[in-house]
């Protein structure tokens, strides 16, 4: 490529980018004298040398920066069709609302009778979570998905504890997201996984069998599941669980696809949690924090962290008066800028627009879906909802990969699909469009997906050698992960 | 490559060599071209006491975490140092240097399957 030399493909680390003695400021000589730190500081607390620290310049730092922003893609930038992340854009209305004073220099220690618009606020979103849910209540503490998994189980066990009972057995399908099994164990249970049907669902007869033992304490299960389908039995699941005196955890990551239209709460659903950062547009990852309020039925109201907003007459206050809780599982009240960023998206769009979002979404991957049938292979086919999940097998024989896909895909400007997972499905390349674009940028992008497909048939070595206009060329995952190189060190001289 | 026909396979994709009381157990060809480039091994140390059926390590490859369950139950007599170092002989070779632990088999091993059984039985899987 062309432009290989230029000054951005070339930017250092800003650890080469030093120079001794170059600063930022240059200070005025000191007005009094200075002091010797051995003998004003105690000797336990003096650090022997001063930190490896890169001695640049203001316009070095800004300009060093500036450039390895450039390196980035986001969703500001264009599709984004990370399968399962929902990377939906994060409309401005909401970083507007945020940064009103009002909102964002709140101190969370001030008096209630001070804050009772943040309070309204917390109890508004608990009141639309549960409206879109269906579910008794919201607990608005855990700062993510996988925290909220974490905060639902536990409050599994304490009611479980409750009862008398120890039930040590979680069941969880093998499509499911792993952080599933990691927040199980983290909450003292015992992962048992169910193989799913030939359809990719879940397979009732398993989770039937297992269930004799008694000793199941739920089983966790997302819906729509990773393969994107609906799963057709839960709420006959929900009722053979409770059966037998076991809960229904719902991961709750893909309920974009149905928001307006289905309720977990009229599944038989016992927890779920709501990823704010996914289906309530707050920004993810780096632009994050995330935030993943996790709502209860009543079976499990009275295990809810503490506090919680309530609401008498015009005016609400935060109760602590919950004598089964599980506590606390989060500094304060959870992650408040984005419960404010999730509001807006919400009062912003409506019930009726909060639907259409959903259906946006479908119809979306549905879309894809169709345009890349004939060139990609789909190994469960039942009907998609928010996302699709082909696989490689069909550019095997040509010896390409989801990888190389995926990095050729990078070429044609778009951020690539999730690759290998869902598990059970072999060179996975997922693909979550969101309601975000509209069906030029779908189009685009099954233009480029369709292009490479031909490129595997006819020169496979190009896909192979990809991605080629990126700042770096294809890096060594491999060597990254056996001889990982976590810390910069100068280079001796 | 062939699966050898002197070892006893799993559902889940893990070989047996008995010679003895002593068990050698790794994964198979199958299992490591689906893991792909194996990153890091978990080893259990030797003296512990592993169940047939239980988790026995883990395997990390660039695409995902893997469970390795026992074949046989017993007491680890030996795992392999070498896969410190070299986690990608498990990858080049799956049936030899790429072998995971020794266990001081307990009971014989119920429910396995022999070089020709494990291979019906991917047939049937791909499928």
């Amino acid at each position: 490529m062309s432009d290989k030399t230029s000054l951005r493909q070339r930017e250092g680390l800003i650890f080469e980018r030093s120079s001794p003695g170059r600063v930022g400021y240059q200070l005025p000589p000191l007005e009094v004298p200075p002091a010797d730190p051995a003998k004003t500081i105690p000797a336990g607390l003096l650090r022997g040398e001063i930190a490896d620290l890169p001695e640049v310049s203001e316009v070095d730092v800004v300009r060093h920066f500036t450039r390895l922003s450039k390196w980035n893609y986001s969703v500001d930038e264009g599709l984004y069709p990370l399968g399962s992340c929902t990377m939906k854009y994060n409309p401005r209305i909401n970083e507007e609302v945020a940064r009103l004073a009002g909102l964002a220099q709140l101190h969370p220690l001030q008096p209630e009778d001070q804050v009772q618009g943040a309070l309204a606020l917390m109890w508004e979103l608990e009141q639309a979570l549960i409206a879109v849910t269906g579910m008794a209540r919201v607990t608005l503490q855990p700062a993510a998905g996988a925290h909220g998994e974490l905060t639902g189980m536990l409050m599994i066990r304490k009611a479980l504890a409750d009862r008398g009972e120890k039930r040590r057995v979680v069941l969880i399908p093998d499509s499911a997201h792993g952080t599933n099994p990691a927040s199980a164990v983290f909450a003292g249970f015992e992962v048992v996984e169910i193989a799913s049907t030939a359809e990719g669902t879940l397979d009732l007869a398993a989770v039937g069998k297992r269930l004799e033992g008694g000793d199941v304490a739920a089983l966790m299960v997302t819906v729509p599941n990773t393969l994107g389908v609906f799963e057709p039995e839960i709420v006959k699941a929900a009722r053979m669980l409770h059966e037998r005196g076991a809960f229904l955890y719902m991961d709750g990551a893909n309920l974009n696809a149905f928001v307006g239209i289905a309720q977990p709460g009229k599944m038989g659903v016992d927890a779920l949690h709501i990823n704010l950062h996914k289906t309530f547009s707050t920004p993810h990852g780096g632009g994050g924090p995330g935030a993943g309020p996790v709502a209860v039925s009543d079976s499990l109201v009275p295990y809810l962290c503490v506090p919680t907003v309530e609401k008498a007459g015009s005016r609400f206050t935060l109760s602590y008066d919950r004598p089964k809780s599980i506590g606390k599982v989060r500094g304060f009240y959870g992650n408040f800028g984005m419960l404010v960023r999730a509001l807006a998206y919400i009062r912003s769009l409506g019930r009726d627009g909060l639907k259409l979002m959903a259906e946006g979404a479908v119809l979306n991957a549905n879309y894809i879906r169709k345009g890349l049938e004939a060139d990609y292979h789909l190994q469960y086919t039942g009907p998609s909802l928010h996302e699709v999940v082909f696989d490689d097998s069909l550019q095997a024989a040509s010896g390409v990969k989801n990888v190389d896909i995926a990095k050729r895909l990078l070429d044609y400007g778009f951020h690539p699909p999730t690759m290998s997972f869902p598990l059970i499905v072999h060179g996975a390349l997922m693909i979550e469009p969101t309601e975000s674009d509209g069906i030029d940028e779908l189009d685009a992008f099954i233009a480029a997906m369709k292009a490479i497909a031909r490129e595997v048939r006819e020169s496979p070595d190009l896909v192979k050698g990809a991605p080629y206009g990126t700042p770096v060329r294809r890096l060594d995952e491999v060597r990254a992960a056996r001889q990982p190189v976590l810390r910069w060190q100068a280079r001796k001289a | 490559m062939a699966n050898p026909s002197d070892r006893l396979y799993t559902k889940s994709h893990e070989w047996v060599q008995l010679a003895g009381g002593e068990a050698t157990v790794g994964i198979t060809q199958y299992a490591q071209e689906q893991l792909g480039d194996v990153v890091f091994v978990e080893l259990p140390a030797a003296g512990k006491q592993v169940a047939a059926g239980g988790v026995l390590g883990n395997i990390e490859s660039v695409k995902a975490v893997s469970e390795v369950f026992a074949p046989v139950g017993g007491e680890v007599v030996a795992a392999n140092g070498e896969l410190e170092a070299h986690p990608e002989l498990v990858n080049q070779d799956p049936y030899g240097k790429g072998w995971l632990v020794r266990v001081k088999a307990t009971g014989a091993p119920a429910g396995l399957m022999d070089a020709a059984a494990y291979e019906k039985f991917l047939a049937e899987e791909s499928h």
